[in-house]
């Protein structure tokens, strides 16, 4: 061992300066470790935004596309479907949408960006059946409504915004995913294009 | 055999472990059945994990395998079901012995000075356990493994900025999905387990650094030289311990109380395996009846609890309007625990010497406990939600109260001794 006298500046500089070096490689290895939880490619591609062209749909058709694995609909609405919406708010168990079933763009009487235009995640709150569009005939189920959608496991009625009636076993309006217009005749279905 | 002994104390502190924590560890010579738990909750943890260990012999942790192995080790694994179901109602049992154990520190004051850390640690173990059987829960992937999930993860979404990202993060998928599956099998079978056994080492190194309390609250240690000879008990106690004190009222934890607390676990198992052969399911309490259906991530259960021990906390989580707020509220209640040691200002332990205003709070806030675990078994309809946020209030009113009245409390006298 040298007896040269010990330089403790030079050893605290050297004691912080390897210290801050290991700081930094433990975090650079806990990076993999963190990342590797994120959604695998496999998981991301499965889980992928979806494009629907809406350019062909006539008015009061439904167009059905799959979006992780659930059934999305997309309805072009006619204006007199629009019309019976203000008809049936007292029928109705959260006729103003005020649970967060929606984006908050969404969440007004016609529960979507564009009136014409209803999106949804085709899926019954109550048990997951998927419901049946009715363009005509839903005064079978309801008294003054027109046109709508039927659970047929258990007999949950929602109207063409999606907002489920009274009396019936559903608890929420229908859920509307994020989507946005991409173009006129596009809907980007997963994601808000940032206007959350 | 003494050469034996002898040539393993000369290599590790063999025989001195054993009679520093066991054959001269002082124990207060008081405890009653509230002491019982923490044996008990040793005994489940070995069944938990002793039964964890021959469970993964033949469960498969994939979305598409699970549900199906856990139907074979019930119906074609010799014994499966047995194993199985020691292992579901030892999740269930060992939160009874842990709130039970809880208790009794809150009414002995176990947690005052100079046992906060050992709190503290008990609190740690409290939180990894709730992890833990959260995370197990999820494996049999039934319809409320699937779906209590499914509410417990979205929690975090209420965090603002990061909480979308966050459960996504959590579950490694845009649903609940194998991948969260297969993160959560590793973490329970595996990392939390650890932790656990690494917590409850530190838990007992820390009360026998402290010495255990006991019902009197009052110190078994006294003054070096302050107690005549006649006085002290006709025990050796490790010279650790009377290196610095005089031992007065207390056995030697072996054989005495281990020969006693045999007695408790006698009972314990009657109980246990009651439970284990008579009631697996205990009426939809221990396994809850979605549960023997496949998890379908289309289709939502009418109505999602989760598993009663849960429920208090969820039940706050509930009685609050606001998502964020509530989960807040319900980390609160457990971060409250955490700093009671420091809320309580006392200098008096036992309920026995506290004032009536302690007393009455304490058991309202017991009452408090259990209805609000009660409550969150229960639809939120408006009338349990209104008495879940009477009881939630309660709850939170306890620790408030606390802080400001134990500062100038009005207390008995406390014995020097315990009490014969």
């Amino acid at each position: 061992m040298s007896n040269a006298p010990v330089d403790k500046g030079r050893r605290r500089f050297l004691t912080v300066a390897t210290s801050v070096v290991g700081a930094a490689g433990a975090v650079g290895v806990a990076v993999p470790f963190i990342a590797s939880w994120n959604p695998s490619e496999k998981a991301k591609n499965a889980g992928a935004p979806v494009e629907v062209n809406i350019g062909k749909a006539e008015p009061g058709q439904l167009v059905r596309v799959e979006w992780r694995g659930q059934p999305v609909w997309v309805v072009r609405r006619t204006p007199e479907m629009l019309a019976s919406l203000e008809a049936v708010n007292d029928q109705l168990r959260d006729p103003n949408s005020d649970e967060p079933q929606q984006p908050e763009y969404a969440k007004n009487l016609h529960r979507s960006r564009k009136e014409e235009f209803f999106v949804a995640v085709g899926i019954c709150t109550h048990l997951g059946c998927s419901p049946q569009f009715l363009d005509q005939g839903m005064g079978e189920y309801v008294e003054g409504a027109e046109t709508g959608f039927f659970c047929p496991c258990h007999g949950s009625v929602f109207d063409i915004a999606g907002r489920v009636f009274q009396g019936v076993p559903a608890p929420y309006n229908l859920v509307v995913p994020p989507h946005y217009y991409i173009s006129d005749t596009t809907i980007l279905i997963g994601e808000d294009g940032g206007q959350a | 055999m003494k050469k034996l002994i002898a040539w393993f104390d000369e290599r590790i502190p063999m025989t001195k472990t054993w009679n520093i924590h066991l054959a001269q560890y002082p124990a207060p010579k008081n405890f009653n059945f509230w002491y019982i738990f923490g044996v008990l909750a040793t005994l489940v943890l070995v069944n938990q994990i002793l039964t964890g260990i021959w469970l993964t012999m033949n469960y498969v942790p994939s979305a598409e395998g699970a549900f199906a192995s856990v139907e074979f080790i019930m119906r074609d694994i010799e014994y499966g079901w047995l194993l199985r179901y020691m292992h579901s109602t030892g999740a269930s049992a060992f939160f009874v012995v842990v709130y039970l154990h809880m208790f009794r520190g809150m009414m002995y004051g176990s947690y005052q000075k100079p046992r906060e850390l050992l709190w503290v640690f008990g609190m740690l173990i409290f939180l990894v356990l709730m992890a833990e059987a959260f995370m197990g829960y999820l494996l049999p992937w039934g319809q409320m493994s699937y779906w209590g999930a499914q509410v417990i993860i979205s929690l975090f979404g209420a965090i603002p900025i990061i909480g979308d990202d966050l459960t996504l993060w959590i579950r490694g998928d845009y649903v609940i999905s194998g991948a969260t599956l297969n993160r959560f099998f590793a973490l329970h079978v595996i990392a939390l387990p650890l932790v656990l056994v690494i917590l409850v080492f530190l838990h007992i190194i820390a009360l026998h650094e402290v010495g255990s309390n006991n019902p009197e609250g009052v110190s078994i240690k006294k003054p070096k030289g302050s107690v005549p000879e006649s006085e002290k008990p006709k025990f050796t106690f490790h010279e650790r311990f009377t290196k610095k004190y005089d031992i007065v009222d207390a056995f030697p934890f072996f054989p005495y109380y281990i020969v006693k607390d045999l007695v408790g676990v006698a009972i314990f198992l009657f109980f246990f395996c009651y439970v284990i052969f008579f009631a697996p399911a205990m009426g939809g309490l221990f396994l809850e009846p979605p549960n023997f259906e496949a998890a379908n991530p289309l289709k939502t259960p009418a109505h999602i609890a989760p598993v009663w021990y849960f429920t208090p906390f969820y039940a706050i989580l509930r009685a609050v309007p606001d998502k964020l707020f509530g989960v807040i509220l319900m980390f609160g209640a457990i971060v409250a625990l955490f700093v009671l040691p420091w809320l309580d200002r006392g200098k008096v332990r036992s309920i026995r010497y506290r004032s009536t205003i302690h007393k009455v709070n304490l058991t309202v806030f017991a009452i408090s406990f259990i209805a609000l675990g009660y409550l969150g078994l229960k639809p939120a309809t408006e009338v349990y939600t209104m008495f879940a946020r009477i009881f939630t209030f309660l709850y939170f009113a306890f620790f408030v109260v606390l802080f400001f009245y134990s500062k100038n409390e009005n207390t008995k006298p406390v014995p020097e001794r315990i009490t014969k």
